[in-house]
């Protein structure tokens, strides 16, 4: 059985959560010995040989191919040239608009070339990548022999249908995060079009949580039973032994992670301030940036909670696991979720955790104190409990580290190998 | 008789350096050494040097006729020590011809006149005692608070500290129809003569120098003489009180305003009846006319003349109560570098660079600050503070024992 995969990035060069799931189950499925065709916009040649790489930067399309004509009539929406991605925080949006100022061209032309070099980036002409996509999706489906197709997300869904289009093999449309988990009720129409147009052409889907397959069923329409939800997993299941030395007295209550809408960065200081007024020997960190930190730097003065309430911007690599190993408490009080990794994270570095119920992770985190986003009060006695009866962390640090280790990939893909088998049987 | 008063403010802050959390309970040392010595360097040669060789020739020239006074922070002569010497000298020089004086305010161009009492006292007389160290035994005798921030009772408490006058902003919402150049008294203590600056003149000088697009580019002396001449007759002094960085910082030597001062004395002493005056010689030769009502606190910053660059968001005021909440504690300890940063701490400029007025005056906070926005700027601030908190309740714990 031979797979051909759509993705849209893949690590190190990655902008989203997106790209090391996509990681870590094709690393799962080799561990499973399943060959996999893996398609990305573009290659940097520095990807882990994990699959069979195909840069679709490369690909040349055959215009006298009369069927490629047909999938080009579905791609109707091409013309639009606005930023997608209404969640970025203002680091990230520099960025994308670095990068979308240069290379200006005529959008048909480069289409319609030979060969065009995405930018696998999340700009302004995102829309029209994800078309070019489609139309090279075709080509290699013509190429390159396949017995399944899988897509992640909904920017490699139009890849998928051209693909099922062209080999008539069928398509999986694996759903990651929806527009509703990214935008809240603020959704993007075209996207939303198109998610759904992928959710209907597919023959299955799979849901990284439950929480996901009741948005798939509720807000798109689609049956239950096309879904199959498989929870995604940690790349490392092993406990950190970090030797990171906490130079303040008090105890750290941490929120890591983009300060956006989604992530409910405000309920995690609202809680902070009541926890604050009670118990002066604890300090909170807002470890990360996104287009709301400088309203919640706003309310922390507010509040008047500056002292014990600490903001550090954009995180990353050693800076990351040393927050995570001098804090006492990790909280998640994500609004949406659909899975969400980094309380695995947390666990890997012996610190207890609190998620939101409105988390996919709550599904298979079972030694982690879970409350409502919006439940303030339940979020502050939360966080006062982990910090105080020493019993329930050390409780957690133990059954925590032994549930990760059930959290492997591998396992995961065995079950969407498994999902290949019954949905080509079909 | 019909007057000028030249003063200049001179003041560098001790900036920050980036603090993170990471930082918090282990480093104890806040300033950005290399940022605040490449700053004074590169202000020192295109500002101090320049205008203190041009001021004493001008006072050498004239023989003594044309004068300046100046009020030079703690901080800025604390950094001239660190990394200009030279300037530090050149002003020392100024100071000896007997036609500059000097005035008093807070050691580190702090706010704590609206706030404390005590600790402006203190920080008034860690001043007078700088000044007098470094300027063989100077004692001033006009005050001139932070950013000319003033009002009626921080007047009564300069009067009290026994300083016969204090310079402020002619702002005109407090003067209505009166005008800034007359002399004042307090309202509470009519000891206490009020120097009102002529924010038009003055900012034509300050701000619109360069301007290109002001109807009165280019200024030249004779323009400005003009425009003094055109005054009223019974009007007798004018008062021009700008930040000594205008002169090669804030207008870059190109713009011409080196020539301009170079000139305007000659000008001034040739075409008018106008003659120099220090801040003392005006108020002993000026009756005052009246007083002047300043209920709430004015300065002279931005458009609204008022404390708004420093205090009222909820960034500055959250980091100006916790600042000052430590007092009691800070001055229980006898820890000479706890007392040192908490006085560094107080620097206005801290708050200023939080103010979040972006759109109309924010252009100039973005100018003066090292942070690229005023969240930045609080975010780094409360970092410091927290860890000087943490030092100070260690030294508490300490004294108990």
């Amino acid at each position: 059985m031979k797979v051909l995969m759509f993705g849209w990035e893949f690590p190190p060069h990655i902008s989203g959560g997106l790209g090391t799931a996509c990681y870590g189950l094709v690393k799962g499925m080799m561990q499973n010995n399943q060959e996999i065709i893996f398609v990305v916009p573009k290659l940097w040649g520095d990807e882990d040989p994990v699959a069979d790489f195909v840069n679709a930067s490369n690909i040349e399309i055959d215009y006298r191919e009369r069927r490629f004509q047909e999938v080009w009539k579905n791609l109707t929406y091409l013309e639009v040239s606005s930023f997608l991605v209404p969640y970025l925080g203002p680091e990230e949006f520099s960025k994308f608009t670095d990068y979308s100022e240069h290379d200006k061209f005529d959008v048909e032309d480069s289409v319609f070339a030979q060969k065009y070099t995405f930018s696998g980036k999340y700009g302004k002409d995102l829309l029209m990548e994800v078309s070019r996509y489609a139309l090279v999706a075709a080509q290699i489906a013509k190429n390159k022999e396949h017995d399944i197709i899988h897509a992640h997300d909904w920017l490699a869904f139009p890849a998928g249908i051209a693909a099922k289009q062209i080999s008539g093999k069928p398509m999986i449309a694996h759903v990651h995060a929806t527009e509703f988990d990214r935008s809240g009720e603020h959704v993007n129409q075209q996207v939303y079009d198109i998610e759904k147009a992928g959710m209907e052409a597919a023959d299955r889907i799979l849901a990284v949580s439950q929480l996901t397959k009741n948005t798939i069923v509720n807000r798109y329409g689609i049956s239950p039973d096309k879904i199959t939800v498989i929870h995604n997993a940690v790349m490392d299941t092993s406990i950190i032994q970090h030797n990171a030395v906490k130079r303040v007295p008090e105890k750290i209550v941490t929120f890591l992670g983009r300060v956006t809408f989604q992530k409910g960065p405000e309920y995690f200081i609202e809680a902070a301030n009541k926890v604050i007024k009670r118990d002066p020997n604890v300090r909170f960190v807002m470890a990360g940036s996104g287009d709301l930190l400088h309203r919640m730097i706003s309310r922390v003065a507010e509040l008047r909670i500056s002292t014990k309430f600490h903001f550090t911007g954009f995180l990353k690599g050693a800076d990351v696991d040393e927050m995570f190993a001098i804090s006492d408490v990790y909280v998640m009080p994500s609004i949406s979720e659909p899975f969400g990794i980094s309380p695995l994270e947390a666990v890997r570095h012996n610190t207890p955790v609190i998620i939101s119920k409105q988390s996919g992770v709550a599904e298979v985190l079972h030694n982690a104190i879970k409350v409502d986003f919006w439940d303030i009060d339940s979020m502050a006695d939360s966080i006062f409990a982990l910090l105080h009866y020493e019993g329930i962390s050390r409780m957690f640090k133990e059954l925590g580290s032994q549930e990760l280790k059930k959290l492997k990939w591998e396992h995961v893909a065995k079950k969407v190998i498994d999902t290949y088998k019954t949905t080509i049987n079909q | 008789m019909r007057t000028i008063c030249f003063y200049f403010q001179v003041h560098q802050p001790y900036r920050l350096k980036p603090y993170r959390f990471f930082d918090i309970g282990e480093d104890h040392d806040y300033y950005d050494s290399f940022g605040n010595k490449n700053i004074m360097r590169k202000v020192a040669e295109k500002c101090y040097l320049p205008m203190n060789a041009l001021l004493l020739e001008l006072i050498e020239q004239h023989q003594g006729k044309f004068k300046v006074c100046f009020s030079i922070s703690g901080t800025a002569l604390d950094q001239f020590e660190q990394y200009a010497p030279d300037v530090l000298e050149s002003f020392q020089k100024l100071v000896k011809t007997g036609h500059v004086e000097l005035l008093n305010e807070t050691y580190t161009h702090a706010l704590c006149a609206l706030k404390s009492k005590e600790e402006f006292h203190d920080m008034v007389k860690k001043h007078q005692k700088r000044i007098k160290e470094l300027f063989d035994g100077y004692t001033p005798t006009v005050f001139r608070n932070t950013e000319l921030i003033y009002s009626d009772t921080i007047g009564e408490m300069v009067a009290e500290l026994g300083y016969k006058a204090i310079l402020t902003e002619g702002a005109k919402h407090i003067l209505g129809w009166k005008s800034p150049n007359f002399v004042y008294v307090n309202a509470i203590e009519p000891k206490l003569k009020v120097l009102l600056k002529n924010f038009r003149l003055s900012d034509d000088i300050a701000f619109r120098f360069s301007e290109r697009g002001w109807p009165d580019w280019p200024l030249t002396t004779e323009k400005f003489v003009g425009w003094i001449n055109q005054l009223p007759e019974e009007e007798e002094v004018i008062n021009l009180f700008m930040d000594y960085e205008t002169f090669g910082e804030h207008q870059w030597a190109e713009s011409g305003i080196f020539d301009f001062m170079r000139h305007l004395p000659e000008a001034v002493m040739k075409y008018s009846n106008y003659t120099f005056s220090t801040p003392s010689e005006v108020v002993e030769n000026i009756p005052p006319v009246g007083k002047i009502h300043v209920s709430t606190p004015i300065s002279w910053a931005d458009e609204e003349r008022d404390l708004t660059a420093w205090l009222g968001n909820d960034l500055q005021d959250e980091a100006f109560d916790r600042l000052y909440e430590l007092e009691e504690l800070v001055k229980a300890s006898d820890d000479p570098d706890i007392q040192r940063d908490w006085k560094y701490l107080q620097t206005s400029d801290h708050f200023y660079y939080m103010c979040t007025k972006f759109f109309a005056d924010g252009d100039i906070h973005t100018y003066f600050s090292p942070y690229e926005n005023p969240y930045e700027a609080f975010i780094n601030y409360m970092n410091v503070l927290s860890d000087f908190m943490l030092r100070l309740k260690k030294v508490k714990v300490e004294n108990k024992l």
